[in-house]
């Protein structure tokens, strides 16, 4: 854990409840800068609770929160005075199930870019290629982004969401199992994809698929029970795991 | 011996039966009203129903003044009752989950969506027509607006509520405040369930009687005046069909067709507005 030098978020005593229920327990964690790292565990062990912190997505139920810090860039945005939309601004996330927005291809993209940029109607266009062609989806849709977003296919819709995501020029982008609900090649883009953002990003990827895990991250936490029980280097974790619950979860005897 | 399987078979046509014989119930009924209505209102269909205007007893006229009346004031109800609706009921779906007054609102509004039409009409009439000292158009307006209302709270928040929240969490991923992800995408994915709740709420104040009688009355003659008592059709009708005259009764039935079959239209519209939208998702 104290290899990582350039971290991009700290988590201290980071605790989180669903009213009553306590479904993270004091986890401290660095997360590097420009890496992948992908968080595993069983599920209903907290893995993607932790990871709708860093955007504070659960801000929009009553009763759910969050206590202790999450320092991103050297600033505590779990602080009251944090602006939240500013914070999903620069945190950009990507869900389990694609969510396009029931507009256009082109109209997706840049509903995020106009919130906080005024672009000419040139340079818009110029974005939404660009986010476009990260995501490895202009070729496919370059001839229709008239077309509703919804008419895409379930592999095409999830890169339409990244590059959404993407358009608006975050930091640190969020996966929640971003290839579950998908088929194998469409896994297979989304992965490569993956590898592509991580020279500009900061990706934290929440997969059930351990061989996935194994190969897209550079570093892994392995989670139970709300409880962060080992995190380090994904060759470490998936080779020589410290914690025995650890291997017991990687090599299949439990989970 | 009765197996299992063949007893359960017979619980199963039996039960078929019930359910089939109980639908030809409700729909005798319901067909023997539609063929009186056509059987009826048929003869009285005539070109002069659209051009003229409603006649004394014992000469020829149409229905005329009545129908751009009634017309003019659903118009004017749904024009006033929409944006209150859609506004309510986006309120109770994306600001209701905290805090008391969505639950109080929701149930208040339950109980205005079913309070009886005429309970709005007086209400109308006290408030509005007993304070200006006469009838109008305006108090019949309002009457049917308020009618409007709870229909399309009712259907804009149902309709809301149908809108996944990871569409949602998606827009307030991307940094939008929360009044630009209810305009830009909650809102736009229930255009068409919302629309059809208007369509179904105009449905529904297009052949109301009884909160007119107390608050538009009728008008024997063209008004386009918003301020004087203004013909209707269901008032008509209602007073054409207790007379004694033989010519009235035919328009009162004349009338009651061209309502059913607008409600009709209307009802039609609105499925093929809401299937436009179901195969999609």
């Amino acid at each position: 854990m104290n290899e990582i030098t350039n971290p991009k978020i700290i988590l201290k005593d980071l605790n989180f409840h669903y009213g009553s229920y306590h479904a993270l327990k004091s986890v401290n964690l660095s997360i590097p800068e420009k890496k992948v790292t992908a968080f595993i565990g069983p599920s209903g062990c907290g893995k993607s609770t932790l990871l709708r912190t860093f955007n504070r997505m659960y801000e929009l139920y009553p009763k759910q929160k969050a206590t202790g810090e999450i320092i991103l860039d050297g600033e505590n945005i779990l602080d009251a005075q944090q602006d939240l939309n500013r914070l999903r601004a620069k945190v950009g996330m990507v869900f389990q199930k694609p969510t396009p927005f029931p507009m256009s291809i082109f109209d997706n993209i840049t509903f995020g870019v106009k919130l906080y940029e005024s672009l000419s109607k040139r340079d818009m266009a110029d974005r939404v290629e660009w986010a476009l062609r990260k995501a490895a989806l202009w070729n496919e849709v370059k001839d229709k982004l008239k077309q509703n977003g919804t008419s895409l296919s379930g592999g095409q819709q999830q890169r339409l969401c990244i590059a959404r995501a993407i358009a608006v020029k975050p930091e640190v982008v969020l996966l929640d199992e971003p290839a579950s609900a998908l088929d194998p090649i469409s896994t297979a883009h989304i992965e490569e994809l993956i590898h592509e953002l991580k020279k500009d990003y900061t990706i934290i990827i929440v997969t059930h698929n351990m061989q996935q895990a194994a190969r897209v991250s550079d570093y892994t936490a392995y989670m139970y029970l709300g409880e962060l029980i080992e995190f380090g280097n994904t060759d470490m974790i998936f080779t020589t795991p410290k914690k025995t619950a650890t291997e017991d979860y990687i090599t299949g005897k439990f989970g | 011996m009765l197996s299992l399987y063949a007893r359960r078979r017979l619980i199963n046509n039996f039960n078929l039966t019930i359910a089939l014989l109980t639908m030809v119930f409700g729909l005798f009924w319901l067909v023997w009203i539609l063929w009186t209505l056509v059987a009826q209102g048929f003869h009285g269909l005539s070109l002069a129903m659209f051009t003229q205007m409603t006649p004394p007893p014992g000469s020829n006229g149409g229905l005329l003044n009545a129908i751009a009346g009634s017309f003019v004031m659903t118009m004017i109800a749904a024009l006033i009752g929409t944006p209150i609706g859609i506004l309510a009921g986006t309120y109770l779906a994306e600001f209701g989950q905290r805090g008391w007054l969505a639950p109080i609102t929701r149930f208040v509004n339950d109980i205005l969506l079913s309070a009886p039409s005429i309970v709005i009409g007086l209400f109308v009439y006290e408030v509005y027509v007993a304070s200006v000292g006469h009838f109008s158009g305006w108090a019949g307006s309002l009457a049917l607006a308020l009618i409007v209302i709870p229909v399309v709270v009712r259907t804009t928040e149902n309709m809301l509520r149908l809108v996944p929240n990871s569409l949602r969490e998606a827009a307030a991923a991307l940094g939008a405040p929360q009044w630009k992800v209810i305009m830009l995408v909650t809102l736009r994915a229930s255009t068409t369930g919302i629309l059809t709740g208007i369509l179904l709420a105009v449905a529904r104040i297009s052949g109301e009687t009884a909160p007119l009688l107390f608050t538009a009355l009728n008008n024997q003659f063209w008004s386009s005046n918003m301020n004087q008592p203004m013909a209707n059709l269901p008032v008509v009708i209602f007073q054409f069909a207790m007379s004694p005259y033989e010519d009235w009764q035919r328009l009162a039935w004349a009338g009651a067709l061209l309502i059913t079959f607008m409600v009709l239209i209307l009802n039609i519209l609105a499925r093929i507005v809401f299937r436009q939208k179901t195969p999609s998702h």
